[in-house]
């Protein structure tokens, strides 16, 4: 039992909070316009933080994320905009270079054993500075309707809603396929009726979730960016060798080793991934921005690592889901929107947000420790 | 006249969960002498002296402590420094980034008003390291000494406490020949000013050499105090081991056949714990249960983790697999090649506590469930259970966390792993310590299983009635060296235990 609430504590915390600033804003909070809104500001921190949580699960930690998204959002900006590249041109070449900074960071974790923390300290300063450098110290802008529209164009409502109902029809036929392949082998499957209760339920969240875009102006494609991350890695972090052997290592390195996991090949692939990661986010940070700024992504690893921690991401390592972090990053983004929407003062935005953090790690261990 | 005796234990007795560690266990050292505390691995020495030191604090046994004819009862170390006793035990409870000064008067500083005062500590360490024969700066830091030096300032640290009974748990374990004999002296040299001492050591010559009284236990139990002049090293032999061989053994014949793996001129060293493996050679043929006996610290798991790079940083020599020369340069290539090594430290280098049974089991074996780096969730539940049924791992399911797990059913979960790898060689490192009975058997089960298959089996075992009860042939490892090798038939605990001193 306190298991199944261990596993749900943020969700319910999460539906808490939007119960709290409904009621305090009377009911602006969850209109329509402003969830769709909510949902577009956690994108580039959810992004990263679906990728910083497998950081984490190894036990590493990466603080330069902030200034690698902003050194990414700033050469597609001068590719784009000071050397007239096209928009796609140049979005690939960004992409490029964060996967090389990822590259980067993994050679010197896996394979010169300086730690994360440090690596990726360093690099918050050397690529802030890159920023600068490439930017010239003024903001680059404004950007192609092309790349704008990642993080500010919506999918059309009718294709939102085709998208919709293909997104339920793949589910119910991964969900039965899975089920046939369980009876295949052999193993008790779920009564067939609260397997339908179940089913139906997620996607009637999810149904509800749609008609709230749709009824604003659509699915933002940046939203659509991130659903689709959250699932390729949750599938990525559960079902294959990588992801496996990520939480073998963050749980017992020595014990991974001796098993046969090649630590240092799979830290250096990590962190090259993240660096994809963290391009992807910086771009839609510069394109909801319109702009390459120097202060862009200033202060998001804090973000980040207080989101991937919320959702359950221990320090320690081997211990994290996907889930749990973009609920994590959904319950900062809903702190830091119903509280504008508020008006609050931003000295009591900054303690209720540490308090938070604090108060959610706590409960966590607490509970952890009368499991145990 | 009556013996002067320093200290007195009486009928002490320890347990833990499932183990009678110490059974009404005797034993009284006189003042002035150095008095040799013998026995097999697990015999109850190390816990012996964690009583006397209130590592257990009073309440955690039964039986009286006397010292200098008064009762005490500790309640923690400190209570038992400031009784004089002081213990240095095998792993070196030093700071290595202090200096030596640091190290003799930490929590112990030579202070008023919390400031400590460096020159009167410095020249007194000064005068402590002379008494030991150590001559270096008591500025310099710790790591910059070897590992006899830094035994001889734990020493110092001790004298500083004023300390009148000095333990020494395994002093020379990590010592070369010319260190050993330089802290013998020092320690005969300390006799003659009056400290008393309490020699723990498996290497008989120096307990003869250096030892006025001696002390056997066995299975927790004292054997015998006798005068160093009553015995000669074949009865203290014969007196540490001298146990009925109990038969919870399954032995099956087995017939083995062809040579399955060679180790060929194979020599580690590892200058950070000054470790050396040197030319080991031998064979182990397929169906067969070889092992590797010896006591604690005699680098038989080192050279197991040697074999799989996982140990050692000057590894040499070559190793062949059925015929095939193999050159792994990490587990996983091994793992590949055939071959499986099941740590000791279970906890350590077998399992993933966080994680559930099933990911346990097939955390070795990922690739070969997997289809395009995907792995097959249904596959893997189906090994798992399989493996479990085998092995009658005892869990709700196979969903359970191995942390909530007994040692037997955790020990049996690494076994699983490594039987799902499908090893051609399986290297076993103390298969059942620290489970029970009935595990043990079931794991026995499962070793003679294998070596119907064909498979080779290296057991390393401290345990000298597991070795005689399930080994095919037996090989002896003394400092690094395999000190002789023993046909079944022809092995006895007193012919293993010459061989396991240093005797060839």
């Amino acid at each position: 039992m306190l298991q199944h609430f261990r596993k749900y504590t943020m969700l319910i915390a999460l539906v808490a909070i939007w119960l709290i600033f409904t009621v305090l804003t009377e009911g602006v909070f969850v209109s329509p316009r402003n969830l769709s809104n909510l949902f577009v500001q956690t994108v580039a921190v959810a992004i990263i933080t679906i990728g910083m949580t497998l950081i984490i699960v190894t036990r590493n930690i990466d603080l330069s994320v902030g200034s690698v998204a902003a050194f990414v959002g700033a050469i597609a900006a001068f590719l784009q905009v000071k050397t007239g590249w096209p928009t796609p041109l140049a979005m690939t070449a960004a992409m490029a270079a964060g996967l090389l900074v990822g590259v980067w960071h993994g050679f010197w974790v896996a394979y010169r054993m300086v730690p994360s923390f440090i690596v990726t300290l360093a690099s918050m300063m050397i690529f802030r500075g890159a920023v600068l450098g490439i930017t010239g110290g003024a903001t680059i802008a404004p950007l192609s309707d092309a790349f704008r529209s990642i993080g500010q164009s919506y999918v059309p409502p009718h294709l939102s809603v085709i998208i919709g109902v293909f997104a339920a029809a793949w589910y119910l036929f991964a969900h039965y396929y899975k089920r046939m392949l369980r009876a295949q082998y052999g193993f008790k499957v779920t009564p067939l009726l609260i397997d339908i209760a179940k089913t139906a339920l997620m996607i009637l969240v999810a149904a509800g979730f749609l008609a709230i875009m749709v009824h604003n102006r659509g699915i933002p494609y940046a939203v659509l960016l991130m659903v689709i991350l959250a699932v390729v890695f949750n599938f990525i972090a559960r079902q294959t060798v990588f992801g496996r052997q990520l939480y073998a290592i963050g749980g017992n390195p020595d014990a991974a080793s001796l098993s046969g996991v090649n630590i240092k090949k799979q830290i250096m692939m990590l962190f090259a991934v993240f660096g994809g990661i963290t391009a992807m986010s910086g771009l839609v940070l510069a394109s909801r921005l319109n702009a390459a700024t120097t202060s862009a992504g200033q202060g998001m690893e804090l973000d980040v690592i207080a989101a991937a921690v919320i959702g359950g991401t221990s320090l320690m390592g081997g211990e994290g889901t996907i889930f749990g972090s973009v609920v994590g990053a959904l319950i900062m983004a809903s702190l830091d929107n119903g509280m504008s929407l508020m008006d609050t003062n931003i000295t009591y935005q900054y303690i209720i947000k540490g308090m938070i953090l604090l108060l959610a790690v706590w409960v966590d261990i607490a509970t952890r420790q009368k499991q145990g | 006249m009556p013996d002067d005796n320093i200290l007195e234990m009486r009928g002490i007795s320890k347990e833990f969960p499932g183990v009678r560690a110490l059974d009404d266990v005797t034993f009284s050292v006189r003042r002035g002498e150095i008095h040799a505390l013998v026995g097999e691995n697990g015999a109850g020495k190390s816990t012996l002296m964690k009583v006397l030191s209130g590592v257990y604090p009073a309440g955690e046994y039964s039986g009286n402590i006397l010292i200098d004819g008064r009762e005490i009862r500790f309640k923690s170390i400190k209570d038992s420094e400031r009784a004089s006793v002081a213990i240095i035990y095998q792993e070196l409870a030093l700071v290595k980034q202090l200096s030596i000064v640091e190290n003799i008067y930490l929590g112990n500083e030579i202070a008023s008003r919390g400031v400590i005062n460096w020159d009167e500590s410095v020249k007194k360490a000064q005068d402590y390291l002379e008494h030991v024969g150590l001559k270096v700066s008591p500025v310099s830091p710790v790591s910059y000494l070897g590992v006899g030096e830094q035994q001889l300032v734990a020493i110092a640290k001790a004298l500083s406490k004023e300390a009148k009974i000095l333990v020494l748990d395994e002093p020379t374990a990590a010592l070369s020949g010319g260190e050993a004999e330089k802290l013998l002296n020092i320690l005969k040299k300390l006799k003659s000013e009056g400290v008393t001492c309490i020699y723990i050591s498996h290497r008989l010559k120096e307990v003869f050499d250096i030892a006025d009284r001696i002390t056997i236990l066995r299975d927790g139990k004292t054997i015998a105090t006798r005068d160093k002049a009553e015995l000669d090293e074949n009865k203290l032999i014969a007196l540490m081991v001298g146990r009925e061989l109990t038969n919870v053994y399954p032995r099956k014949p087995h017939t083995p056949d062809g040579v399955l793996l060679e180790v060929k001129n194979w020599t580690v060293y590892d200058p950070d714990i000054n470790k050396t493996i040197a030319d080991v050679n031998f064979k182990l043929y397929k169906g067969e249960i070889l092992g590797m006996a010896g006591l604690v610290g005699a680098g038989r798991t080192e050279f197991a983790m040697s074999l799989f790079h996982f140990w050692g940083r000057h590894v040499s020599g070559e190793l062949f697999l059925e015929g095939k020369e193999i050159s792994p340069r990490d587990a996983g290539e091994a793992i590949a090649a055939g071959m499986s090594l099941a740590s000791e430290d279970r906890k350590r280098y077998g399992l993933v506590l966080a994680e559930d049974i099933k990911t346990n089991i097939s955390l070795a074996s990922l690739h070969a469930i997997a289809k395009n780096t995907v792995v097959n969730e249904n596959e893997e539940v189906k090994s798992a259970e399989k493996y479990s049924k085998e092995l009658h791992i005892k869990a709700p399911s196979v969903e359970q966390q191995t942390e909530a797990l007994s040692g037997g059913n955790q020990q049996k979960v690494v076994l699983a792993k490594w039987l799902m790898t499908k090893p051609k060689v399986l290297i076993l490192d103390e298969p059942t310590r620290g489970i029970d009975v009935g595990a043990k058997v079931e794991i026995y089960n499962i070793i003679n299983e294998l070596v119907d298959h064909g498979v080779g089996v290296i057991v390393i075992s401290s345990e000298m009635n597991e070795i005689l009860g399930i080994c095919d042939r037996v090989l002896v490892m003394h400092e690094g060296r395999f000190t002789g090798e023993l046909k079944i038939a022809e092995a006895t605990q007193e012919k293993i235990m010459y061989h396991a001193t240093g005797g060839k």
